[in-house]
């Protein structure tokens, strides 16, 4: 898909490139192949390349000296259809737990819903859903793919403390707390898994373009998870889905 | 091996107490937003550099960066040191000394620093930098990211080994420091601006704010507050001096340790000198916001 992008200076060194705003596969796809391309190109002085549901932020090293010839580089790139996309992407499982005892929402969810809690567990689960990117907390995953029955907009007031882990519903995004943190979204259910290690390097091991599956385990199954995380026995390989 | 062993332990610094709010921060940690990791860093450039500069210290080097009161460090060798940024009023073993000049500490010597009686931050650099934890490339310290976040009392802040203990020559570089009483600042319109009625552009335009009382390396909010009518973004990239319009008409302008995206118009942007003259501004300064010709 080929978009009419809007390329503008963000500040001294930087660029903002501008899709039509609308949370949609296909311009979520466009940008993450882009951004591919950005950072495997020879475009010189790039230091990094931030992106959202539909925008890109090029980061330089330095102030832009001219900031045409610098638009042209990357508008030239984007129109460039020999570079072929380096595919390096991972669909993760991720375990959540619904039981009452964390989906604290839940029951004001699904009687605004007139959803069933099994319902709601059912179509949380069914999609694959992009990473489209990370950002609000390190960690933080923004996924595309949230079917349109589960969209309820977010609280009128924030919890101001959403339990780490907390997998929730917000408008129409759904999303998992990397750690503790206010936050409007309604919380259903929560993750053993650890998102954000900065002890790791890369510190996440899900990254913007992979696809994550929920699925539903049980209490019990949510405790194993956690002392095995705790004790490092843990292998996360074991969520990869291999294609 | 036993020169080695004797100098991990004595390059160090006692904090002896840690001042209101400190930090050890260097230039950021870059290559991790897209994980949704902040930057952070030194919220004043001019003066981080400065301190290293006149050290002979690489750029990247860290230092303590000291908010509004400062610390009481005792030093465990004898080291070079240079502090910059506002003005704390420095004394070691009760002695005044100068800011902005290259400074030899003996052993034990305590470099005691007190209220800001200019500017807000306050840097210390000492030769070859401060060594504490690398996380993600950076040793600038942040919540969630490095443990410890900050400073505290009877912390141990390892730090380089100096070999020579010549001064620098004094090089002929003077510290400017009439950024520390500016009160304006320039910015460029932000991605958002555009959606802003004449009239909303010229309230946040070429007008004075006051600095709130929510004001920290995160962010600072501005007074008064602008009505809008301007409704929330995708969730969008944003950058240290980024200035975002509530629809309660709070403009936040988002610091060093600012989030990586935001979901509220992005009005303005700071250029990085403003972010710089901002970072030394307080609870009550005033500010006047010019757009850059």
């Amino acid at each position: 898909m080929m978009c009419h992008l809007k390329y503008s200076q963000y500040n001294e060194r930087s660029i903002l490139i501008e899709w039509p705003a609308f949370i949609d596969k296909n311009i979520g796809e466009d940008v993450l192949f882009f951004k591919n391309k950005i950072e495997n190109s020879s475009i010189k002085d790039i230091v990094e390349v931030i992106c959202s549901y539909n925008s890109i932020l090029v980061i330089y090293a330095s102030t832009i000296e001219n900031i045409n010839s610098a638009f042209l580089d990357l508008k030239s790139l984007y129109l460039d259809t020999s570079k072929v996309q380096i595919k390096n992407c991972n669909t993760i499982r991720i375990p959540v737990c619904y039981d009452d005892e964390f989906s604290t929402d839940l029951k004001n969810y699904s009687i605004e819903k007139k959803l069933s809690k099994s319902e709601i567990i059912t179509l949380h689960t069914a999609p694959i859903y992009t990473v489209f990117f990370i950002g609000f907390l390190p960690g933080f995953l923004y996924l595309g793919g949230l079917n349109s029955q589960l969209h309820l907009d977010r609280k009128t007031t924030p919890n101001l403390n959403v339990k780490k882990g907390s997998v929730a519903i917000g408008g129409n995004q759904t999303g998992i707390y990397p750690q503790d943190s206010p936050g409007g979204w309604h919380i259903i259910g929560n993750s053993p898994l650890e998102l954000f290690n900065p002890k790791t390097n890369p510190p996440c091991y899900i990254k913007a373009g992979d696809k994550v599956k929920f699925y539903a385990i049980s209490k019990s199954e949510y405790l194993e998870f956690q002392a095995e995380i705790k004790n490092a026995s843990f292998n996360i390989q074991s969520l990869f889905v291999n294609d | 091996m036993h020169r080695s062993i004797f100098n991990l332990f004595l390059s160090m610094i006692k904090v002896l107490k840690s001042g209101f709010f400190s930090t050890i921060q260097d230039q950021g940690r870059f290559g991790y937003r897209n994980f949704g990791v902040p930057v952070s860093g030194v919220m004043d450039k001019y003066a981080s550099d400065f301190a290293n500069q006149i050290l002979g210290n690489e750029k990247k080097s860290a230092v303590l960066e000291m908010t509004m009161i400062g610390a009481k460090l005792q030093f465990l060798v004898p080291t070079i040191i240079a502090i910059t940024g506002g003005d704390m009023n420095p004394k070691i073993n009760g002695e005044s000394v100068d800011m902005y000049k290259s400074i030899m500490v003996s052993s034990n010597a305590v470099l005691s620093l007190g209220y800001a009686k200019s500017g807000f931050r306050t840097y210390v650099a000492v030769k070859g930098g401060f060594l504490t934890d690398m996380v993600l490339g950076s040793r600038s310290m942040l919540k969630v990211i490095t443990e410890p976040f900050k400073i505290s009392d009877d912390d141990i802040l390892p730090i380089a080994e100096t070999v020579e203990l010549e001064g620098t020559k004094n090089a002929k570089i003077r510290y400017k420091d009439a950024y520390l009483r500016a009160n304006s600042i320039e910015v460029t319109k932000g991605p958002e601006f555009n959606k802003l009625t004449q009239q909303q552009q010229d309230l946040v335009l070429n007008q004075n704010f006051t600095v709130s009382k929510y004001n920290n390396r995160m962010a600072y909010q501005l007074l008064p507050l602008v009505k809008n009518n301007l409704e929330s973004i995708l969730t969008a990239p944003v950058l240290p001096g980024t200035v975002q319009l509530t629809p309660a008409g709070q403009l936040i302008v988002l610091m060093r340790d600012s989030q990586t995206t935001g979901g509220y118009p992005r009005v303005l942007q700071l250029t990085e000198n403003a972010i710089t003259i901002l970072g030394q501004k307080t609870t009550g300064s005033s500010i006047l916001i010019q757009l850059k010709t």
